[in-house]
Formats: structure tokens, C-alpha cells, sequence
């Protein structure tokens, strides 16, 4: 039974983790960046967070609305201030850019807020739970977390596969040239992909500041749970992701009840033996996009 | 483009002017360097010590990164790793620790091996994010044995024999032979056919497998080069100080410091993360009171440098290359370049 319980609470987080890996999926699908901000981004989401509801005394849920605009605006900077320059000048540069910008992130945080742990405070919200059986129970918070992840999940797969942006974001991914000789500016359409995924990682950044304590250097592994479940589940699949969080926290979660010390290395060595035995992922997209 | 006409007398010239000229400066530097414990005070040794493992990271780094493509976040595994063997190997096992140091550098490039097989099926960015997992597993793994120290570390005890100011003067030679062979092996190999490979792979991968680079090959033994460099630094370290602390010889700061050394230095050459140490250590002694401050400007630096500069502080000052105190490419010497009017072939 404390394994099924393990199991359901697993499940839960894993939910969390997809909407956390969700634009670090759709980051890499459309223009091949791996963004090494993501965690720092999803950190920065909750500490605003955390100023909005200190300061106007707002309901956390409500603030989720102020905050996932402003990120989804500090994602479209983002893309034409820094990476579509970056995109010109090779490989590497994506890459240097996004980790320089977590670093600068983390550490003005750290100027901020200093190293002490916070929380979003929810109130009698983080204790209520609906009883199951007598062992397993559910709190409402984290299935609230876990649903609106799930929703997220579909509603960007279902923007990615009707909607007129969600296709010129799959063509721009296909082919770049012949987007623009169809008259596509490939570098909007990569802000708004960037304001799209920074979006989802601020709002997985509230729930994850409401859920458990933070400081600036949580950044570091949040980005890693992200890239964790995006590996696991599969390149360029966001079921793929939504799987990948789900074994990941189920992972964890086992491995803490076996030991407290143990929960984010079984995590880790989930991911290394699906790397070393399965390196394309539990569902990978039978197309490479 | 001109199509390029080479004379049958063409000469392939390896060398340059500036190299030779270079020499006249290095060598006399390394003289004063090697001479330093007997004039300089022990404080100063200890500073260059810290410079010198810098470099040493450094060095490394950019051989993977700025020649090999192959951009890696989880360098620190091999600093705590050569920190942790220098002080198992001369404290319980009992080694002489100038001898345990080539030890822990072999014992880093052997723990990089099986690490590269699985580093290895990520690319790009994905394999940045996966080998810091796997530095951040290894961390978790050490804390694990109470005969490493767990959580709290352990201390160098070997080098307590020596006198102060004796010990002090062994490591900075250490070190000054480290950073030597360091430079030095990084420009033999990219001198080395297996350097032409990587400049070929660096340019198109697919076209240099198909004309018979060893891709995978070349990259694995240039990511265990990189591996054992930096375990050498770790053992630097951890002799430099006397102390091992997982939090801090498994931190991420240290690829950090490695990633902003070659990036404002100039990636992809062998006197940037020479320049880049020296610049970034000036930096830590000048603007240590600024706390978080120093990390966001050099952040900041790190990004301008990336997006309009991106040969760093040594592109500015060769006048992007054509000033090399360590030619890696080929210049070609072509006759019939006296009566044309174009440049003499560089490939680099």
C-alpha cells in the first residue's frame, strides 16, 4: 500500500515536471535551442510571484494571471533581443547565451532575496486532501497542479496541430527557407514559440513555488527535471514529455520512501538507464521533426 | 571567389612569424615562473597556484568545447573526482601525493569512458544538461561513503610532513608543470591530424564521417583528454588547499568559471582561456566585494562577448588571428601569389 501511494503521488508531480519540460520540448522542437535559462525562468516566475502576492496581499491563483503575461513577455524579448542574434552565430552560441543568462538571473535573485528558502503561502489549500483508501491520499493541490498540467500538454499539442501559428511553428521547424519564401518572418514566429514557452514555465514556476520551498539556486534543478522528463519520454513528443515527468517523479518519489537522502538520485539514475538502454525515449515520435 | 592557382613549388608553412616571436617572450616567462618560490612571497605563490588551475580548467574546456563542439556542464565531476583521488590515494592508500597526482589524472580519464558512452548519445544542448546529471550523480554517489567524508568532506593530511613554505613552493611547481603540459597537449593534438579531423567535423560532420574522420572516435578521446586535464586541476585544488568538500569540488561554479574564462578569453584558440584566466582572475581580486554582482557583470560580459565578439579579448588583440603565438593551421606559401593579387590560402 506505501507503494501505491507512492505510485499516486508520483503521478501527481509528474504532471507538474510535463508542464515544467513542456517549453523546454517546444523550445528545442521549433528552433533547436536548448534554453539552460529554463529553470532560472520558472524560479524568476515564482519570485514574482511572490513579490505580487506580498505586496497587494492577492490569492496565489489570481497573481498566476499577472505572472504568466509578464513571462510570456520576458520570453518574446528574450528571443529578439538575444537568441535570434544568436541563431546566426553557430552552434554554440545559443548555448552560451542561455546559460550566461542563467547565471546573471540567479544571481541577481540572489541579490534580491538572498539564499534564504521561501513559499508561496496557499493557505489551508496546501493541507486539504480527499481520502482514497486508508493509506492513500490525494491533496488537493498537487491535482490541481497535475490537471492543469495535463491541460496545458493537450492544449499545446492541439494549438501545434490546428492552429495557423501551431502549423507555421511546424513548418518553420521543417524547413526555415521555405517558410520564409512563403512569407512567414521565421523570426516572429520563434518569439512568439519563446513568449509560448516561457509562458508555461512561469506558471509551472508558481505551482512548483506554492508546492515546496525555493531559493535562487533551485533554478539549477528544476532545469534538470525538465530536461529529465523531456529525455525519458522521448525527443519531440509532448505526450513523450507528459510520460517522461510522470516516471520521473514516480522515480523520485519510490526512491525517497526507500530513503529521504535517495529521491533525486533514483530520478537520476531512471534517466541514466533509459540513456544507456532506450536512448530514443519511452515514446519517441515515430517522425524526428 | 577567386579560384585559388597553386604553383606546383607551393610550401605548406606551419609556423609564423609571430610564433617565433612569441617564443622569445614565453620562454624567458617561464624561466621567472619556474624561479618564483625563491623571490616571491607565499602568498603570491598561492595566488598563482589558484591562476594556474584556472588556466588548467580552462584549457581543457575550451579543447572540448571550443574545438571539439562538444559544450559540457558537468566538468566539475572531474575536479572533484582528481581532488577526491589526490586525497584517497596519498592518505589511505599511502602513495608519495606528488606521485598520487598523475594517479588521480589517470583515474579521472578512466572514470570518463563509461561516462562518455552515455554522454554521448545526447547532442548539443541535450548533452550539456547530461553530463551535469551525471557530474550531479556522481556528487550524490561520493557523499554516500563515510571513507570520503560523506557529506562534511576530508582533508588533505599527506602534505603535512613538508614545511610550509616548502609544501607551498611544491604545489606552485605542480602547478606551473601542470599548466604546461596542459598548453601543450592541447596544442600538439590539435596540431595533430586528429586536430585537422575536429577542425573538418567542427565544419560539417556529416562531410568529414564521409570522408574518413573517425567522428565518435575523435570526440571520446578528446572528451577523456579533456577528463583527465581536469582532474589534474581538482588534484591542484585540493592541494592548493588542503581541503575537500563535496559542495564545493562537485559545484557547478567551477564549469562555470571554465565556461566564462573561454568565452570572454576567445573560444576556440589556444592563448584565449590563457587570457581569459588572467583577465577573470584580476577580475575575482578586484571586484571580490561585490558579492552576486561580480557573477551578473561577468554573465553580462559573457553574453556581449558571445553575441558580437566572438573570438573574445584575444580576437580583439591578434586583429582576429592574424597574430598567433600558437599556430594550429596552415598557411600556404604559394609562388604565384607574388603576381596575383590575392591573399596567401589560410586554413585554419
Amino acid at each position: 500500500m506505501v507503494w501505491a501511494n507512492a505510485i499516486v503521488q508520483g503521478i501527481l508531480l509528474g504532471g507538474l515536471y510535463a508542464l515544467l519540460a513542456a517549453g523546454l520540448s517546444l523550445m528545442f522542437g521549433v528552433m533547436r535551442i536548448v534554453n539552460l535559462a529554463h529553470g532560472t525562468l520558472a524560479l524568476l516566475a515564482a519570485y514574482v510571484g511572490l513579490l505580487i502576492v506580498q505586496a497587494t496581499g492577492l490569492n496565489p491563483f489570481v497573481a498566476i494571471i499577472i505572472v504568466v503575461p509578464i513571462m510570456g513577455l520576458i520570453g518574446y524579448a528574450m528571443q529578439w533581443g538575444l537568441l535570434n542574434r544568436a541563431l546566426t552565430k553557430g552552434g554554440l552560441a545559443p548555448l552560451l547565451v542561455t546559460f550566461g543568462l542563467a547565471v546573471v538571473i540567479t544571481s541577481l535573485l540572489q541579490e534580491l532575496f538572498s539564499a534564504d528558502m521561501r513559499t508561496i503561502k496557499i493557505g489551508n489549500l496546501g493541507i486539504a486532501s480527499i481520502q482514497i483508501t486508508d493509506q492513500i491520499y490525494i491533496g488537493v493541490f498537487p491535482l490541481i497542479a497535475c490537471v492543469v498540467g495535463v491541460l496545458v500538454i493537450v492544449a499545446l499539442q492541439v494549438f501545434l496541430s490546428k492552429a495557423p501559428l501551431g502549423r507555421a511553428m511546424r513548418a518553420t521547424s521543417d524547413d526555415v527557407d521555405t517558410v520564409r519564401l512563403m512569407g512567414i518572418d521565421n523570426r516572429q514566429v520563434y518569439a512568439l514559440a519563446t513568449a509560448i514557452a516561457i509562458a508555461t514555465v512561469g506558471l509551472a514556476g508558481m505551482f512548483l513555488g506554492m508546492r515546496t520551498q525555493f531559493n535562487p539556486i533551485t533554478g539549477d534543478i528544476m532545469l534538470i527535471f525538465a530536461f529529465e522528463a523531456v529525455i525519458i519520454g522521448g525527443l519531440g513528443s509532448l505526450w513523450g514529455t507528459l510520460v517522461g515527468g510522470i516516471v520521473l517523479a514516480i522515480a523520485q518519489v519510490v526512491g525517497s520512501q526507500i530513503n529521504p537522502s535517495y529521491g533525486v538520485l533514483f530520478g537520476h539514475l531512471v534517466f541514466l538507464a533509459i540513456l544507456a538502454f532506450r536512448p530514443s525515449g519511452l515514446l519517441p515520435k515515430a517522425v524526428t521533426s | 571567389m577567386n579560384t585559388p592557382v597553386i604553383h606546383s613549388h607551393a610550401k605548406v608553412k606551419r609556423s609564423t612569424k609571430t610564433s617565433w616571436g612569441g617564443l622569445i617572450v614565453i620562454v624567458p616567462l617561464l624561466a621567472v615562473l619556474g624561479l618564483a618560490p625563491y623571490f616571491m612571497s607565499r602568498g603570491i605563490q598561492g595566488n598563482l597556484t589558484t591562476l594556474f588551475s584556472l588556466i588548467v580548467m580552462a584549457t581543457m574546456w575550451n579543447l572540448l568545447a571550443g574545438y571539439g563542439g562538444m559544450v559540457s556542464v558537468g566538468q566539475q565531476a572531474y575536479i572533484g573526482i582528481g581532488a577526491y583521488a589526490l586525497v584517497y590515494i596519498s592518505d589511505t592508500i599511502g602513495l608519495d601525493p606528488f606521485i598520487a597526482v598523475p594517479a588521480a589524472v589517470i583515474i579521472a580519464g578512466l572514470v570518463s569512458i563509461p561516462i562518455s558512452f552515455l554522454a554521448f548519445r545526447l547532442v548539443g544542448g541535450y548533452f550539456a544538461i547530461g553530463t551535469w546529471v551525471i557530474a550531479e550523480v556522481i556528487h550524490l554517489i561520493v557523499v554516500q561513503f563515510p571513507q570520503l567524508g560523506a557529506g562534511s568532506g576530508t582533508s588533505l593530511l599527506a602534505l603535512n610532513g613538508l614545511s610550509p613554505g616548502r609544501r607551498i613552493a611544491y604545489v606552485y611547481w605542480l602547478s606551473l608543470v601542470a599548466v604546461i603540459i596542459a598548453v601543450a597537449v592541447t596544442y600538439l593534438i590539435m596540431r595533430s591530424r586528429l586536430g585537422l579531423g575536429f577542425t573538418a567535423i567542427r565544419d560539417d560532420a556529416v562531410a568529414a564521417s564521409s570522408l574518413g574522420v573517425r567522428v565518435t572516435n575523435s570526440k571520446r578521446f578528446v572528451f577523456v583528454v579533456a577528463a583527465m586535464g581536469t582532474g589534474l586541476a581538482g588534484a591542484m585544488i585540493a592541494a592548493n588547499v588542503l581541503r575537500v568538500q563535496p559542495n564545493s569540488v562537485f559545484s557547478l561554479q567551477w564549469t562555470v568559471l571554465m565556461i566564462f574564462i573561454v568565452v570572454i578569453g576567445g573560444i576556440g584558440t589556444i592563448e584565449g582561456p590563457i587570457i581569459g584566466a588572467i583577465v577573470l582572475f584580476a577580475l575575482q581580486q578586484t571586484l571580490a566585494d561585490l558579492g552576486n554582482w561580480y557573477l551578473v557583470i561577468l554573465g553580462v560580459v559573457a553574453i556581449v562577448i558571445t553575441l558580437f565578439l566572438p573570438r573574445g579579448i584575444w580576437g580583439l588583440l591578434s586583429g582576429n588571428g592574424k597574430i598567433r603565438l600558437f599556430p594550429v593551421g596552415y598557411t600556404l606559401i604559394n609562388p604565384l601569389d607574388r603576381f596575383s593579387l590575392g591573399k596567401p590560402h589560410d586554413a585554419e
